[in-house]
């Protein structure tokens, strides 16, 4: 029963996030060229923040293990979308650069987790 | 050898893919550079290489296996695609509909690169995540997301999966 | 055209995105939640530079797209391999909607 509520309050949340991502009229800081990857942005960092709570919460420490790791996938797409509208190419490179960090900074914290060395 | 040249020229292809007005500088530095990476990744390219099966080593038999990867490239990217509508599914239900456990498959794949593709595959397909690989017994476990019966019995996507990378890789 | 296909792909994306990490707040533990996140996270940002590409063609930057792509699909599953190993050689229990643990019958029945 009150798996159902929680579920029905999140769900009208999440909509209510939409619906103000879709329909408000937000002040533009940066000169975007379109206003539907301006939103899309949003829509993103939306997603990001309900990572950054189960990395705030996670009962124990792989939980915000795995958040962090999700975040670092997050923000090669951030990269992606930022580089269309605002016409610099080189935040595809900032995208590569940071996959290839965040999978190695996993890879060591996933040791360490283990028990292991790192030279092991 | 022949691999070597084939992982060459990739390399020098998305060299010069990258450097779109190319000129005589950019091919000999992109010479030297994809030199140097083919020259680094040499074991990986050797593992490629089928050492004790001395059937066939010849362009053929490379282009039979690059044919059969394709193939298994378009029914992983399928698999995947209903893998995340499946997953996307579960996530919205309101009841949660999961049963999860650890089971463990056998596998009759022998090599490292091999091995590593299944595994690595069966992490994006439905409701698998690989969590070890017992090389020695060829035992592979795997976390469900839906587990039918009591934890026995095979994956019908690793068999599949299994099928054609044995082609490829053994 | 290849505009509109492209914005159809990052839409996409940013659904799948979006799904796995709903699914990293709703399920029970660790394991369920790198199940989700691992599979739903990866497609959508592979959804999203997908349509990168789509957009810029076969210039520079859709290259470099392609190859980030490439390279987010390739190591995405071994670090979730990494963290559930390392999630339960660290011994984190699994959570009670559980059926079957095969995984630590055999590992850490020696502890």
């Amino acid at each position: 029963m009150t798996r159902t509520v929680r579920w029905a309050i999140g769900a009208i949340s999440i909509l209510a996030v939409a619906l103000g991502i879709v329909y408000l009229p937000f002040p533009s800081m940066i000169r975007w060229q379109s206003d539907f990857l301006a939103r899309s942005f949003m829509w993103l960092i939306f997603s990001a923040i309900l990572c950054l709570w189960r990395v705030l919460r996670g009962p124990t420490a792989p939980d915000r293990a795995v958040a962090i790791d999700m975040l670092g996938i997050l923000i090669v797409g951030f990269c992606a979308i930022l580089s269309l509208p605002t016409g610099r190419d080189w935040y595809i490179d900032i995208g590569i650069a940071w996959a290839l960090q965040s999978f190695i900074g996993i890879m060591a914290l996933a040791k360490y987790l283990e028990g292991k060395d790192f030279d092991e | 050898m022949i691999l070597n040249f084939i992982s060459f020229i990739l390399w020098f292809s998305i060299w010069s893919a990258l450097r779109r007005p190319i000129n005589t500088q950019d091919i000999i530095l992109g010479v030297l550079v994809s030199g140097f990476v083919t020259f680094m990744t040499a074991d990986l390219s050797r593992s490629l290489d089928d050492k004790k099966s001395s059937k066939k080593r010849s362009l053929f038999g490379i282009l039979t296996k690059a044919v059969y990867l394709s193939y298994y490239v378009v029914i992983f990217l399928w698999e995947c695609i209903k893998a995340n509508i499946d997953v996307a599914f579960r996530v919205l239900h309101p009841s949660l509909p999961i049963r999860p456990g650890t089971i463990k498959i056998k596998t009759a794949l022998k090599s490292d690169i091999g091995l590593t593709f299944l595994a690595n595959s069966l992490t994006l397909t439905p409701g698998n995540t690989t969590i070890d690989v017992d090389k020695a017994a060829g035992v592979l476990y795997v976390h469900r997301l839906v587990i039918k019966d009591g934890g026995s019995g095979a994956i019908p996507v690793a068999v599949k999966f299994e099928k054609i990378l044995k082609k490829v890789f053994d | 055209m290849n505009e509109t296909v492209g914005m159809v792909f990052i839409i996409v994306g940013l659904a799948f995105d979006f799904f796995g990490c709903l699914g990293l707040i709703r399920f029970p533990d660790v394991y369920n939640r790198i199940q989700a996140s691992a599979k739903c996270v990866t497609l959508g940002t592979c959804g999203i530079l997908f349509g990168l590409f789509l957009f810029k063609g076969f210039s520079p930057t859709g290259i470099k797209a392609l190859l980030c792509l490439l390279f987010i699909i390739v190591t995405a599953p071994v670090s979730a391999h990494a963290l559930a190993r390392a999630a339960y050689l660290s011994g984190v229990k699994p959570c009670k909607e559980t059926v079957a643990d095969a995984y630590g019958e055999d590992k850490l029945k020696g502890r």
